[in-house]
């Protein structure tokens, strides 16, 4: 075993042991196991929130793509900043109907919304298959982690399938307090590799910020600024905009706004995530610095790059502890990820099925259905070629197609209704999945199009498609009693 | 009734800062703070994120003080 990776296996006994402590003394029925009795404070929220949106695709996903393709990776700085200030007036109203109801999940909170069963099951699915790809990209970056920090000895694939089993275990044994402790210790080791990294290797091998950006731009001139076509800047603005409105709509995100104790929470995070999101600019730092030595890592491969540089900077001993840095990264996610989807199966599928099925039986479900999730995302991460922040992006344009509904369905009585929401949701994933399945752009079917339209990120195009279609048949179908209303949708 | 908070509309100049100003930003040559100029920009914009948020906030926690002791309920 080389020393980096009995260093990652030291950091995985840890995680399991702070999983186990926490569980301990408390009894785990539903509502402990998934939003922690609704009892955390600002600084566990925020860990949460921070733990799944700083993940292995800020780590890996970031530099590789700060490697690979420069300025279109600065979208990801931007998208935070917009979706934390979304979330300081989206977050409490969220929080006060789930507390209210006593809700899990973000399928309940549709589901008991707009009084619509159907539609409870609709989003359950909706946020099922979103999650599916962010689990595995984190199952893609854990794999390249460990058989990275193994020197070759341990191939990428069975890589994949050891720390699949870890994340099972490690989840079924703690639950979202195995995950609040562990986020901890994540959170201080990636600030402190990220910003070690993105300081010390740009200086040693450039000298500085400045000569770095220089030799990059001689290498490969126009590699810092947007392309005319392409990712232009129609791609960057319409690909912040998607995923800033979309950000808190993953069912695990939107769940764990639910832990919060009071609304004051959310408050306080507003004014520190921004800045916790600065850490992604040394994230690139090192992206960057790869390009001119370790070059030649195409297509997926670019998110190779961070681990790649360290090994090649580093003695083994280091490049572990940055190794088991990424490994939390991607476990702390990946077991919110994990939890949320069985949940989402076992209650608002199943559960809304079968009604008269008790809340143990659910429970037991969906602890049943932890390990076949995983196994289906190991078995998409060892067949799939996409690289970590174009799968993060997919995903993206699923969930992003609830927050029309969300977003119209906050107040006391939505003038929409539930068939114009269900309406909505299928036009919007149609659109997705009909594109990514069939490989389309708009540039290649509409090439005569200015490239201002067609450079669109077609999540944004399904968003509007989804908007327009709820709204016209929320108008088609007002129920009859209610003549006040006016055509006052927002 | 609730007052309504105009201050809240602070909330979207970040947003556009970012939105308007990086695109605008695009491929203008030169460093700030060793950073090429966009993405100081969008740095800057961060920043100035944070600080709109801590101003509401403050100015909501007080205006959520006065309500809870004024005539108006929550």
């Amino acid at each position: 075993m080389s020393p980096a990776l009995f260093i990652l296996a030291l950091f995985l006994a840890i995680s399991f042991a702070l999983g186990l402590m926490a569980r301990r003394g408390r009894t785990m029925n539903l509502e402990q196991w998934t939003v922690a009795g609704r009892g955390f404070g600002a600084l566990f929220v925020f860990l949460l929130m921070a733990g799944e949106i700083y993940t292995t695709f800020t780590f890996l996903g970031g530099s590789g793509w700060a490697y690979g393709r420069g300025a279109p990776a600065f979208y990801i700085i931007c998208y935070g900043a917009i979706a934390f200030t979304i979330s300081y007036f989206l977050l409490p109203a969220i929080w006060r109907f789930a507390s209210r109801h006593q809700l899990h999940s973000q399928a309940d909170f549709f589901a008991l919304k707009f009084n619509s069963r159907p539609l409870g099951v609709l989003v359950a699915l909706v946020s099922f298959a979103a999650c599916v790809p962010y689990l595995v990209l984190q199952l893609k970056g854990l794999g390249i982690i460990v058989s990275e920090t193994s020197y070759g000895t341990i191939s990428p694939n069975v890589a994949v399938w050891l720390t699949t089993v870890a994340l099972v275990t490690y989840v079924i044994v703690s639950g979202v307090h195995g995950s609040a402790w562990t986020a901890v210790l994540k959170d201080v080791m990636i600030l402190g590799v990220a910003v070690g990294l993105g300081i010390y290797l740009p200086l040693h091998y450039y000298g500085g910020y400045q000569s770095m950006f220089e030799a990059i731009e001689r290498a490969r001139p126009g590699f810092l600024t947007l392309a005319p076509r392409g990712m232009s800047v129609s791609w960057f603005v319409s690909t912040i905009v998607l995923t800033a409105v979309g950000f808190y709509m993953w069912p695990h995100a939107f769940a764990s706004a639910y832990t919060a104790r009071n609304e004051d929470v959310f408050r306080k995070n507003a004014v520190v995530m921004p800045l916790y999101q600065l850490v992604l600019l040394f994230v690139f730092f090192t992206g960057f610095a790869a390009i001119l030595q370790v070059p030649g890592l195409k297509g997926a491969d670019a998110d190779l790059s961070l681990l790649r540089l360290s090994k090649l900077a580093f003695s083994p001993a280091l490049v572990g502890l940055i190794g088991a840095a990424g490994l939390l990264t991607a476990m702390v996610p990946g077991s919110m990820l994990l939890m949320t989807g069985a949940t989402i199966l076992a209650k608002n599928v199943y559960g809304a099925l079968a009604p008269r099925a008790g809340e143990a039986a659910i429970s037991r479900l969906a602890r049943a259905l932890v390990p076949l999730f995983a196994l289906l995302a190991a078995l998409l991460t060892i067949h799939g070629g996409e690289a970590i922040v174009p799968l993060l992006l997919l995903g993206y344009s699923v969930v992003t197609q609830l927050c029309p509904a969300i977003y119209l369905g906050l107040s006391e009585r939505p003038w929409i209704t539930s068939t114009g929401v269900i309406a909505g949701i299928l036009a919007g994933e149609a659109t997705v999945a009909a594109v990514s399945i069939s490989g389309a752009t708009l540039a290649k079917l509409f090439p005569g199009w200015p490239s201002v339209i067609t450079d669109l990120n077609i999540g944004i195009v399904a968003l509007i498609g989804n908007s327009v279609v709820m709204l016209v048949v929320s108008a088609v179908t007002q129920p009859a009693q209610r003549p006040n209303v006016k055509a006052t949708a927002g | 009734m609730k007052r309504s908070r105009p201050y809240r509309a602070l909330a979207v100049i970040p947003a556009l800062l970012i939105l308007v100003g990086a695109p605008l930003l695009n491929g203008v040559p030169g460093y700030v703070f060793g950073l090429p100029v966009m993405l100081a920009w969008i740095v800057g914009c961060v920043l100035a994120t944070s600080l709109t948020m801590a101003v509401i906030a403050a100015l909501d926690r007080r205006r959520d003080r006065e309500e809870r002791g004024g005539a108006e309920p929550r």
